[in-house]
């Protein structure tokens, strides 16, 4: 007894650690490690473009420079005839600078592309991403909790189905149905791009104007990465629901949906959390493919069209705003993680 | 008539893909008001099942049947809302294992706390905090550690916790479900020190779980000898742990000297062979094919629990009334 | 596979001591096979892929028997332009007068193909790598790691894109791209199955009676990781052949050869939507998902049969 009643060892008396403490570290590790993805990338980026094609007057320019003159102004520009470390400090002092060249194919420098066309980007795939985890985590955990249920296997059967299915194909079956229309079902959604000639987009028509538009492209790509989600969520859930403090939870005298709500759910959402941040490419994947489909004035699309050129800057600039994107949002989920779970932080 | 806790004839049966396996048969157990009463046997015996039942927190694969009379209600039978109301605030739990067993994401006063707030809804967040704070002061650790973490804490602090918890509702039965199994001795000690302390101050009565004789025998007023889903003998802790009459209790009792060496305690003297698997029992005395004692009377009916004195019964045919 | 399943008996006539060592563990390996086998056939989803991939694996050899490989060739096309189904062309035409039913099965070799060596680089590499930084650990095994976490970061379809426009248009570029790219996941699995092989006690046993690193790397962890690599290479070509059908359907695929990616590539240019063509475009991507849900399924159900926990699900 009297071992019991006074505090027994140091640790016991000792005050819980600061928090922030043990989150910085963790903020710092993970930043560090976003930071050499980034300079990775950036060296995989430099030897995609400069070194991977040879001569990259010739094959960059492919069939552009009929002349000497123009081969060697190319070449001066870049700084492509100098030496390979040479070029890379040019190149990182140049990505640095803002400076990702002039688009071959619109004359225009490709950070003011970038920039322009960042946003028909972001509102597609955000409203998407948005949605997405939303419908699939809750289709994910009412599958979970009724496990073997009609709704949970239409659920999985529909995700596994949604999962293995290419979305811009998708997006194709969409516009054929709801946008040309087909048999009864009258064509009313546009068939691709942002806005209509004759709206200002400013204006309040303007943006319904634009949801309108945006409507089948963010369905097509909410489905797309729903999938993912749904199936991921149930699995982490069915993984917490054979756990022990559940069973504490429900001996308290908690209601099964709160049992589920307080307890299970936020475990669960850990692993989701996870995958989520991993699937970041593949959000990426999305907005190219679905973006080509639609016609949607994007980063996406203005990749794509690039590649027919082939405008190399306008490749290496998206490539590396969506490569800089996707670690940067990895960054976020990871720095998320650490705030919902005290394990990490500690 | 014990006015607590009453089971009658309770059997536990699971459903699985290779037929009905019978983890109770047929228990009779009677708790009284502040009353200890340990419940001991191997692993796989049915006690956890058993125990689980009182709060009806078996898994949905299992069929119970009997009577489980908690304060001369029906836990089987009752509604939803009543046995939640039950839950906790009447009768709570010690699981085994702390670390699985609290939430690893939430501070362990919040899961202190969660109970009162779910049976005392209007009860002022103040005063929550403060009960929280003397619940970790009865169970000896600082109130500061309200903000821990179930992971910053050690295994017996987290056991402790689990005790705090087990109080917070101030419950008049506790069921602890071995409660120091996943703790190394001293540490075991210090909880069990605890844990009996507060029962008997507080007058709480409690049903507690282990495969360790010697411990029931030293905090326990009666003991419950399981075997094979079955009781074997029952009696006052001193009688059954200093002289069992079955031969189970008996064998159980020498494996678990009450000082001695911890190694000896997973190789128990005098009790050849393995647990019965509850798919399969033998005919008969589920105990004969290990007993020294068997005849070949033993496997062909089941023995019923005989009395033997007042407070004393076990379930043997070779025991001389 | 029925070889498989009847197994597990057949050296057991057979005295024991007249099996060497090595006979005892292939043994031993067939047994488990068989019962792995007996725990997948239980799984219905799994066989339903299975069913479902047999099925187009056998048209895809076939493909030489079930439609002339004329029916590729654009000059010797005898069909009208985007022709409706009819009882000549069972699923129509393509914009130019060729059978889609003709392109698909020939299209099927092709995405198969492609999906399989692709995923043959990609584990090459994954396996190597994971192998290699799970199992030496140290400065370089922590090294590999590093490098393998920040090839996972770049996204994956801008890097084949750039990649494939780099290297060029040809079927063999193709399947380079979608391997280079697709490995690193497979590397992360490998890399931790590898760290929990390493502390099993035979390990141990192996290391204190000398076995040198290559001896335990062959014969114990390695091994032991082939289950794992085989689920995950099923996953892998799932991912391959649908990274192949965007990569076509963006049109950096092989221009002289046609894949169901293809198919749809030229369906969109020429406005098939629009037009109500749906034959040119609804049965490539039900193709697609088929194959891609048939190894997703054949995927999962290894996973079961080899991790039991998961099972419930």
């Amino acid at each position: 007894m009297s071992l019991a009643t006074t505090p027994t060892t140091a640790v016991d008396s000792a005050e819980p650690r600061p928090r922030r403490r043990g989150y910085g570290r963790y903020v710092l590790s993970k930043v560090a490690g976003a930071v050499g993805s980034l300079l990775f990338m950036l060296v995989v980026s430099f030897f995609l473009f400069r070194v991977l094609p040879g001569d990259p007057a010739r094959t960059l320019g492919r069939g552009r420079f009929t002349n000497p003159e123009q081969i060697e102004e190319f070449n001066r520009t870049y700084g492509l005839n100098e030496s390979l470390p040479r070029q890379f400090l040019t190149y990182l002092q140049n990505t640095f600078s803002g400076d990702l060249g002039i688009s071959l194919k619109y004359r225009v420098p490709v950070s003011d592309l970038l920039l322009d066309r960042m946003w028909p980007t972001l509102l597609l795939v955000g409203t998407s991403t948005i949605l997405a985890t939303v419908i699939g985590v809750w289709l994910g955990i009412r599958g979970a909790w009724n496990r073997g249920s009609t709704f949970d296997k239409a659920s999985t059967g529909a995700s596994l189905t949604l999962y293995s299915m290419p979305e811009w194909w998708l997006g194709l079956l969409l516009i054929a149905v709801f946008a040309v229309g087909w048999g009864p079902i009258p064509g009313i959604f546009p068939t691709g791009g942002l806005h209509s000639t004759d709206v200002d987009p400013s204006s309040l028509a303007g943006v319904l104007d634009t949801a309108w538009h945006l409507t089948l492209p963010v369905i097509t790509l909410t489905l797309a990465y729903l999938a993912d989600y749904a199936l991921i969520m149930r699995s982490s859930l069915l993984d917490e629901l054979g756990e022990d403090y559940l069973t504490t939870a429900r001996a308290k005298g908690l209601r099964d949906i709160v049992v589920r709500n307080r307890h299970a759910v936020p475990n669960a959402l850990l692993p989701t959390t996870t995958v989520i941040a991993l699937s970041m490419g593949f959000i990426v994947s999305g907005a190219i493919t679905v973006e080509t489909v639609f016609s949607i004035p994007g980063l996406g699309l203005l990749g794509v069209e690039a590649l027919e050129v082939p405008d190399y800057w306008v490749l290496q600039g998206t490539f590396l705003v969506a490569a800089a994107g996707v670690i940067l949002a990895n960054l976020a989920a990871n720095l998320l993680y650490g705030i919902l779970d005290p394990r990490v932080r500690t | 008539m014990p006015d607590l806790l009453t089971m009658r004839d309770v059997s536990v049966t699971y459903r699985t893909e290779g037929g009905d396996v019978p983890a109770v048969r047929g228990v009779d157990l009677a708790l009284s008001r502040g009353e200890i009463v340990g419940l001991a046997g191997e692993s796989g015996c049915g006690k956890s099942t058993l125990a689980s039942t009182i709060l009806r927190l078996q898994p949905p694969s299992a069929t119970v049947t009997g009577q489980v009379l908690f304060e001369g209600e029906d836990v089987l039978t009752m509604s939803w809302g009543d046995l939640r109301a039950l839950r906790w605030a009447g009768a709570s739990m010690v699981f085994q294992g702390a670390l699985h067993s609290l939430n690893p994401v939430r501070r362990i006063g919040d899961q202190i706390a969660e109970p009162i707030r779910v049976h005392s809804p209007e009860t002022p967040d103040r005063e929550v905090e403060a009960r929280v704070g003397e619940l970790l002061e009865q169970v000896g650790l600082p109130p500061t550690r309200a903000r821990a973490y179930p992971h910053q804490l050690s295994g017996g602090q987290r056991q402790r916790v689990m005790i705090a918890m087990a109080l917070a509702c101030r419950p008049r039965l506790i069921v602890a479900d071995e409660p120091t199994t996943a703790l190394d001795v001293m540490v075991q000690a210090q909880v069990l020190d605890v844990l009996s302390a507060l029962v008997h101050e507080l007058g709480v009565g409690m049903l507690m779980i282990s495969h360790d004789l010697s411990v029931l025998a030293d905090l326990c007023d009666r003991i419950v000898v399981m075997y094979g889903g079955r009781v074997v003998e029952t009696g006052p802790a001193e009688g059954v742990f200093g002289g069992a009459l079955h031969p189970y209790a008996g064998a159980l009792s020498a494996a678990f000297p009450r000082v001695g060496d911890p190694r000896a305690r997973f190789a128990p003297s005098g009790l050849p062979g393995d647990p019965p698997d509850p798919a399969q029992l033998p005919p008969g005395c589920a105990f004969a094919p290990r007993c020294p004692r068997a005849i070949e009377e033993c496997t062909r009916a089941v023995p019923e629990l005989r009395s033997f004195g007042a407070d004393r019964s076990a379930a043997c045919i070779r025991v001389a009334s | 596979m029925s070889a498989a399943g009847g197994d597990g008996g057949g050296g057991a006539l057979r005295p024991p001591a007249t099996l060497s060592a090595r006979q005892l563990a292939r043994r031993r390996r067939r047994d488990a096979l068989g019962r792995n086998w007996r725990i997948f056939r239980g799984n219905r989803s799994g066989l339903l892929g299975l069913a479902i991939l047999a099925s187009f694996v056998l048209v895809a050899i076939a493909a030489p028997l079930l439609a002339s490989p004329e029916g590729l060739d654009v000059t010797k096309a005898t069909g009208g332009v985007l022709e409706p189904p009819s009882s000549e062309y069972w699923l129509g035409t393509d914009d130019q007068g060729r059978s889609v039913l003709t392109l698909l099965i020939w299209g099927a070799r092709i995405s198969l193909f492609v999906g399989l060596a692709a995923t043959l680089i990609s584990m090459v590499i994954g396996t190597l790598v994971g192998l290699t930084s799970g199992y030496f650990g140290g400065w370089a095994g922590g090294a590999l790691f590093r490098v393998t976490e920040w090839f996972l970061a770049i996204p994956f379809l801008p890097f084949a894109i750039v990649l494939a426009t780099v290297l060029g248009r040809s079927l063999l570029n193709i399947i380079i791209v979608i391997g280079v790219t697709s490995w690193p996941s497979t590397a992360l699995l490998i890399r931790s199955q590898t760290l929990s092989i390493k502390e099993r006690p035979y390990l141990e046993r192996a290391r204190v009676l000398g076995a040198g690193r290559w001896h335990q790397m062959s014969r114990h962890v390695l091994p032991n990781l082939m289950p794992m690599v085989f689920a995950n290479t099923t996953l892998t070509v799932a991912i391959a052949i649908l990274t192949e059908t965007t990569l076509s359907f963006l049109g950096l695929g092989d221009p002289t050869r046609v894949s169901w990616g293809s198919m749809l590539d030229d369906a969109f240019a020429v406005g098939a939507i629009t037009t109500g063509a749906w034959w040119f475009i609804v049965p490539p991507g039900v193709c697609v998902v088929l194959v891609v849900l048939a190894f997703t399924l054949i995927g999962q159900a290894l996973e079961e049969v080899l991790n039991p926990r998961l099972k419930d699900r």
